[in-house]
């Protein structure tokens, strides 16, 4: 070729053409390795353990780090995948057996399993990471208290790949509390090379690394914009993921997220308003997967007086209006909770109640009632909830106006809510909303309808419901007295009304050249099973 | 020009206790405004004790007095303190979204005065006209608008329908890097890394959300350009120099104009720090990371160190901003300083 004129600003032109994009990332050009995920929440850190870590972060655990063991996948209610809470499966751990007694669970690790940094997994690491969980107190600590692991000496490294927990009781919980993102297992060798005296279990160093065996690791995090993935080609714990590199972008406004999937630049809107759920819905995959044990409730609370009176608080769950409110506040997407079977014949939780909207026998109760001239009260939400707060409350103000109950809204900014319900327990009538993680109902019971306990925000409280769920708890499902004792806490819970169940709410999640999404119940996006398609 | 050194000495001085008067206002605020941040913070599932570990672990549990001295003591060493929400210190956090906040804001601002001061003069000059009326029309869409309802029909107009605007995704489309940071200012920052490709790519995302902010802020420095030059063109002042027989060039830019600045300029003062804080709506729509979206998302969480690290931020840049208009007054008005003080 000769050297001409021509030929040279063809070629300084291609060569300036290609310069400037040595800064951008590369791999975006074959974009089936790359793979766009925005959501509305911010990610505030890299370690589950630390205090203020939000739920948004939990991903994070989720994704970049191995549990000993997780739960298995099952088609879901309303389209696509779900985790599968009755099926648990290796992910560390390779095999484990359980003593006679209950009190033993002994775990032997993967021999292949490797951390990120090529180093082996072994069961040190697992000890130093379940004693950490135990030891930093606030949220992962009181989940794991909820499987019976409260204390450094139930964990024993017996050798390199046996790891034994000794129980102070057998528990249905403790093997599911194994596979919820807090037990997650951290490469100890290099978190203690950067633990000090003051902080002896890194929480400095980790809450911006991830030092962890999982599928993927954290490339980059510009806290407040973005996360981004990239796949450890190393991992252990179950099929190499697809999508090799996966950014997670943060953007607050609901439209732009909601302009970004139906364009197609984004392939995942996670946790997109039911609105949007219900207009996307065609345009785009859209999964709405109803919340496994969680429910949004209006709750009657115990220490006012009008609301002692069971005939009251009967009226009040026939005035409800909810077919309105599931469809104004959820627009449809979710799982009915009323209009049930009065006889209970199975354990299945939430369930419908038994009461539906009747006015008639919402007068008729309230007539009965020592209140029959009506009432005043205020119905709380929180203004951070206030997308399905405030329809149902309207509602519910309107209709049980109905039957002489005057309502007015009280509106409780964000950060006061938690103080209010939960803590003080000092708001009469109002909106809740609870879902509990391992998916049994003596666990929603556990904490939603025990004295003093968080989101017992009615405070209810019966002793035979105390008793029940105590015995209960920790029981196996397929215990001969395990299924009448939770019946019985039902037909307990529908006759005494301290929660009136409106709807089971959905987690929605928008797909536009994705495939393979999957719902889990701590409800983050799990990237791992996430795949690219042609849109 | 001592006059001067010593005006801005004495602005300085006059700013320790404003300052010294803010720490101690955020800092009882922060602990007046309900939400208790223990509760906040012990996360989804919680236990009383769980709660007061919590609490323990952020330092909650001590009296206020000591809480304060504490506070104090951290900024005295030049501590702003760390947030619990983002583990960060606050003063990083800062750091990282205080240039963006800017960065929008001066461009912003920059494109409203090129648009709205010569349009009040234009209006001043020829009332009742053409120009007179758009002007007021301008005006009027300008503050009625809600900047995140000009942000949304901006992005679905060019972004969503005509598909000509990048991706609504922040500062940076995902493909690029951030440029080497100096001044964490994009645009410079990609200038003195002589990135070009960067440059535009940042160009491209600040574009929209800065027409947003620059239509909302057109309002008040348009109305107060065109109110402060008929004033001026009315002065007497202004009549002399016509009876004198300057030619209309020199007396509108050289005596009308100068003096009709000086209001401006104070008017540009109060919308930029106005806008520094109020642009929170913005910052949301274009999924800016800046410092209003940073610190309403601190107070909703009751992120103490947060909330009063912004408004000590706040605070100082509101006297720096003082400082300047002050100095800038000196240049255009000589008699600051010496009288004027």
């Amino acid at each position: 070729m000769s050297f001409n004129r021509r030929n040279f600003l063809k070629a300084s032109a291609a060569l300036a053409g290609t310069l400037p994009f040595a800064r951008v990332i590369e791999a975006y050009a074959a974009s089936g390795d790359t793979l766009v995920a925005v959501s509305g929440q911010t990610i505030n850190s890299l370690d589950l353990h630390r205090t203020g870590t939000n739920r948004a972060s939990y991903q994070v655990a989720v994704n970049c780090y191995d549990r000993l063991v997780t739960f298995g996948t099952k088609e879901a209610p309303g389209g696509g995948l779900s985790y599968d809470y009755s099926t648990i499966e290796p992910e560390l751990a390779e095999s484990w057996t359980i003593s006679e007694d209950g009190l033993a669970m002994t775990f032997k690790l993967k021999p292949d399993a490797v951390f990120a940094d090529g180093s082996k997994v072994t069961a040190e690491d697992v000890k130093w990471s379940f004693d950490r969980a135990v030891s930093v107190g606030g949220f992962p600590s009181v989940q794991m208290k909820a499987g019976g692991f409260t204390k450094p000496e139930q964990f024993e490294a017996v050798d390199e790949e046996t790891f034994v927990i000794k129980l102070d009781r057998p528990s249905k919980l403790s093997l599911p509390d194994l596979a919820v993102p807090v037990p997650f297992i951290i490469n100890a060798k290099v978190a203690k090379e950067h633990a000090t005296a003051e902080d002896p279990w890194a929480m400095e160093y980790l809450h911006k690394n991830t030092v962890g065996s999982g599928a993927y690791t954290v490339a980059r995090w510009d806290a407040g914009q973005q996360l981004v993935y990239e796949r450890n080609d190393k991992w252990t714990g179950g099929p190499l993921p697809q999508v090799k590199r996966i950014i997670v972008r943060e953007v607050p406004s609901s439209a732009t997220r909601r302009a970004l999937i139906e364009r197609g630049d984004v392939q995942v809107s996670f946790g997109i308003p039911d609105k949007d759920a219900a207009e996307l819905d065609g345009k785009v995959t859209v999964r709405s997967t109803p919340i496994e044990n969680c429910i949004h409730a209006l709750c009657l609370n115990a220490n006012f007086e009008p609301f002692q009176d069971p005939d009251v608080r009967k009226a009040v769950a026939y005035a409800v209006p909810y077919e309105a409110i599931f469809q104004n506040a959820a627009y449809g997407r979710g799982a009915e909770l009323w209009g049930g079977e009065a006889e209970i014949t199975d354990i299945a939780w939430p369930r419908k109640s038994p009461y539906m909207t009747d006015l008639d026998k919402a007068r008729e109760h309230m007539a009965k009632s020592k209140f029959a001239d009506g009432f005043e009260t205020t119905l709380s939400i929180s203004t951070d909830l206030s997308s399905w707060m405030e329809p149902a409350a309207l509602l519910i103000q309107e209709a049980v106006g109905k039957i002489g109950i005057k309502v007015e809204i009280e509106k409780i900014p964000g950060a006061n809510w938690r103080t209010a319900a939960l803590v003080e327990k000092r708001l009469p009538f109002h909106l809740e909303n609870f879902g509990g993680w391992l998916n049994t109902p003596d666990y929603y019971f556990f904490w939603a309808y025990l004295e003093g306990h968080l989101f017992n925000s009615s405070n209810y409280s019966n002793p035979e419901v105390q008793t029940l769920v105590n015995e209960a708890l920790h029981m196996p499902m397929d215990a001969p007295d395990y299924a009448p004792k939770i019946k019985r806490l039902f037909e307990i819970a529908f006759e005494d009304l301290p929660r009136i169940p409106l709807y089971q709410p959905a987690l929605n999640v928008a797909l536009n050249g994705a495939d393979g999404y999957e719902f889990w119940f701590h409800r983050q996006l799990d990237v791992r099973p996430l795949k690219t398609v042609a849109s | 020009m001592s006059g001067r050194g010593a005006a801005i000495f004495n602005r300085i001085a006059q700013a320790i206790p404003v300052v010294i008067g803010v720490v101690v206002i955020s800092f009882v605020l922060t602990r007046a405004l309900p939400g208790d941040p223990a509760v906040q913070f012990a996360g989804a599932a919680a236990t009383p004790e769980s709660i007061e570990q919590v609490r323990q672990s952020l330092g909650l549990d001590k009296p206020l007095p000591q809480q304060f001295m504490i506070y104090v003591g951290q900024l005295l060493r030049g501590d702003l303190g760390q947030s619990v929400s983002t583990g960060r210190s606050v003063a990083e956090d800062l750091a990282a979204r205080l240039p963006a906040s800017l960065e929008l804001t001066l461009t912003a601002l920059i494109m409203s005065c090129l648009i709205a001061i010569p349009l009040g003069v234009l209006a001043a000059t020829r009332p009742g006209s053409w120009v007179d009326q758009l002007c007021r029309i301008l005006v009027t869409a300008g503050v009625s608008l809600p900047t995140f309802f000009t942000g949304i029909v901006l992005i679905y107009v060019f972004y969503y329908l005509l598909g000509i605007a990048p991706s609504p995704l922040g500062r940076l489309d995902f493909i690029y890097l951030d440029p080497p940071r100096v001044t964490g200012f994009f645009l410079i920052d990609a200038a003195i890394a002589g990135d070009w490709e960067t440059w535009f790519g940042a160009l491209k995302q600040l574009v929209l959300p800065a027409i947003t902010l620059a239509l909302f802020t057109l309002a008040p420095i348009a109305r107060m350009t065109r109110a402060a030059m008929l004033s001026a063109l009315s002065a007497d002042y202004v009549r002399t120099a016509r009876a004198a027989g300057l030619g209309p060039q020199k007396v509108l830019y050289g005596y009308a104009f100068r003096n009709a600045l000086l209001p401006v300029i104070t008017t540009l003062g109060m919308v930029f720090s106005f806008v520094l804080g109020a642009n929170v709506l913005v910052e949301k729509v274009f999924a800016w990371p800046g410092i209003g979206s940073y610190a309403v998302e601190a107070l909703v969480v009751s992120d103490y160190a947060a909330v009063q690290g912004f408004v000590l931020a706040m605070a100082l840049l509101f006297v720096l901003l003082n400082l300047i208009i002050d100095l800038t007054y000196s240049v255009i008005d000589p008699r600051f300083g010496t009288s004027a003080k």
